[in-house]
């Protein structure tokens, strides 16, 4: 039996004006219908760094991240503010197709298309309308270096996608991503079809990215949330219970809540 | 605790008791060849059933080449109808049959595309609530139905619009693109619906837009299914009968325009099989027809199959 945590005892991090942001919402809040999703979510994101979603199945982790590049739209309500440079992107007349392009997201399932690698990187591109080859070109192998997967497929770039591994595939699908050059990277559990070497290399990945990106990752592996983020924000039944650096969330957890599942009491 | 016999590959005290419960008939085991047997016999049944007409077909067919003597290359190119007095050139019917059927494919083809984008895209709702049953009652409607809808609307319509008879290629394209896109659109209704959602899903979050998505990942990865969805589609034009003969003119002439009549294999061999006695020129020249017709839909079968294999190829992860 789950215990009862109150909603009340939170321990939310705000960050200060010398750290710079990428991207920040205010009480943001899911509805599927009449099932209340998400609960007035304030969270700031660091620039160029990785902060990582954490809690159980059902906390709303992933819910929360689907909203902020608007992927929700059509499928979900959702209310209060996302901020980005300065412009609410909640909007219902903010483009959404730029604000996808300059925040990206890798799924869960590796989801490259039935392409050819290199007709992947480009597809969101020559939709863009860029259209020399040359440049088509350079971005191909500039984004597959990015994620770390040039020198296994740069012999077989007309290869079918389909015929990568698991974690090839995932890697290629935050080569799509980058290759739009967006600010905000948005993985969901991008590593939980994948095996652990495959995960090390993502990973390994992700950490070289931060330097250029914005990185929001939800996992339900806290031994990943450890290894990569710099934050980490704990979610639970659809409330944030506590977001901290993520040194004080695995060394210090600040509430019960976090505390019981940090230690793997529930979850 | 007994004793364990470790060497089970040698036979003891109590192997032929074993021997005979392990292999006697229980009940299970008579269900299982019971239900095979049956299988089978509804299976070779089915083959028997085929395999008579392909040969029945085909005996009869042939019999114009091998009895008449007529040449087959004659046979296919000849432009003269006229069984009675010996000429059997069957080119108007094979060139009316594949003019309407393709002029029926190419024009159904973008109304059954738009259609199904809007029923799994645009508005899945009303897609189902509204057009999913319209569809399913344009299918169920009666040949002879179209063809008297066609004899009694089109017809007079087109003799109004472009002057002749009326009669024509292209009253029997109007009435088999209505009948035919109903087959076409709930072909492609489901191979759109079996393209996975998370094409749909990266490639948004990609920021291409819905119109991109549908028509550079969408519709690309549902293309071996649209193709069998028209091939489908000719294959049913291309056989039907009673509502084309209804509209076409049934005259055995090669056509020299789309409004002027015409006929095709399948108006031929139902206007003229009553009329023929069996075993003779005339009755051959018609069953060597049918065969071409049946050849076509091997035909189409065949690429149907080519196609499906392709797609399953590209879709293997």
């Amino acid at each position: 039996m789950l215990k009862q945590y109150s909603f009340e005892e939170t321990a939310v991090q705000s960050f200060d004006a010398q750290t710079t942001l990428a991207l920040k919402t205010e009480d943001l809040q899911v509805f599927y219908g009449a099932n209340h999703a998400m609960h007035d979510a304030n969270l700031g994101f660091p620039k160029n760094q990785i902060t990582a979603l954490i809690g159980a199945s059902g906390s709303g982790k992933s819910t929360y991240l689907r909203s902020l590049n608007r992927m929700n739209d059509g499928i979900a309500t959702v209310t209060g503010k996302i901020w980005y440079h300065g412009v609410n992107i909640n909007e219902p007349n903010v483009n959404i197709y730029e604000i996808r392009k300059h925040i990206g997201m890798v799924f869960q399932r590796p989801n490259p298309f039935s392409k050819s690698i290199r007709e992947n990187i480009v597809y969101a591109l020559k939709a863009n309308g860029v259209k020399s080859k040359a440049d088509l070109d350079e971005r191909v192998e500039k984004s597959l270096r990015g994620a770390a997967l040039w020198d296994e497929v740069k012999d077989t770039l007309d290869k079918s996608a389909l015929s990568l591994s698991g974690g090839q595939q995932q890697r290629l699908c935050i080569a799509r991503s980058i290759a739009m050059a967006p600010d905000v990277l948005l993985l969901d559990e991008p590593c939980s079809a994948l095996d652990p070497i495959s995960t090390v290399k993502v990973e390994e990945t992700l950490l070289e990215l931060q330097k250029q990106y914005t990185i929001i990752i939800v996992t339900h592996n806290m031994q990943q949330a450890a290894r990569v983020s710099s934050q980490c924000a704990f979610f639970h039944l659809g409330h944030v219970m506590e977001y901290t650096p993520t040194g004080t969330m695995f060394s210090n957890p600040q509430i019960p809540v976090t505390q019981d599942y940090i230690a793997g009491s529930f979850g | 605790m007994e004793q364990t016999n470790l060497q089970l590959n040698k036979p003891d005290s109590q192997t032929n008791e074993w021997d005979a419960r392990l292999h006697h008939a229980t009940r299970a085991t008579r269900e299982d060849w019971v239900g095979r047997g049956i299988s089978y016999l509804c299976i070779g049944a089915i083959i028997l059933v085929v395999a008579s007409m392909l040969w029945f077909i085909t005996s009869k067919g042939i019999a114009t080449f091998t009895q008449n003597h007529v040449s087959v290359l004659k046979f296919l190119t000849g432009t003269n109808w006229a069984p009675d007095t010996g000429h059997i050139g069957a080119a108007p019917m094979i060139v009316g049959s594949f003019a309407v059927t393709f002029a029926a494919a190419i024009v159904a083809t973008p109304f059954a595309i738009g259609t199904a984008i809007f029923m799994t895209e645009i508005s899945p709702n009303r897609g189902r609530k509204l057009l999913q049953p319209v569809i399913e009652l344009l299918v169920g409607i009666p040949s002879v139905v179209y063809g008297f809808i066609g004899l009694a609307v089109v017809v007079p319509f087109m003799r109004h619009l472009v002057g002749g008879s009326g009669f024509g290629i292209i009253s029997a394209t109007f009435v088999l693109f209505v009948m035919v896109l109903p087959t076409i659109t709930s072909m492609t209704v489901d191979s759109l619906r079996a393209v996975p959602r998370y094409y749909k899903e990266a490639s948004l979050a990609l920021g291409a837009t819905r119109w991109q998505t549908i028509s550079r990942v969408i519709l690309r990865s549902a293309t071996s299914g649209i193709l069998t969805a028209v091939i489908f589609g000719m294959a049913r034009a291309f056989g039907e009968a009673l509502a084309v003969q209804m509209v076409i003119g049934n005259a055995a002439v090669m056509p020299k325009n789309l409004i002027s009549a015409a006929s095709t294999l399948t108006s031929q061999l139902t206007s003229g099989i009553g009329d023929t006695i069996d075993g003779t020129l005339p009755n051959n020249a018609l069953w060597s027809l049918a065969l071409i017709l049946l050849l076509m839909s091997l035909f189409f079968n065949a690429l149907v199959r080519f196609i499906a294999k392709r797609g399953q190829l590209k879709h293997e992860r």
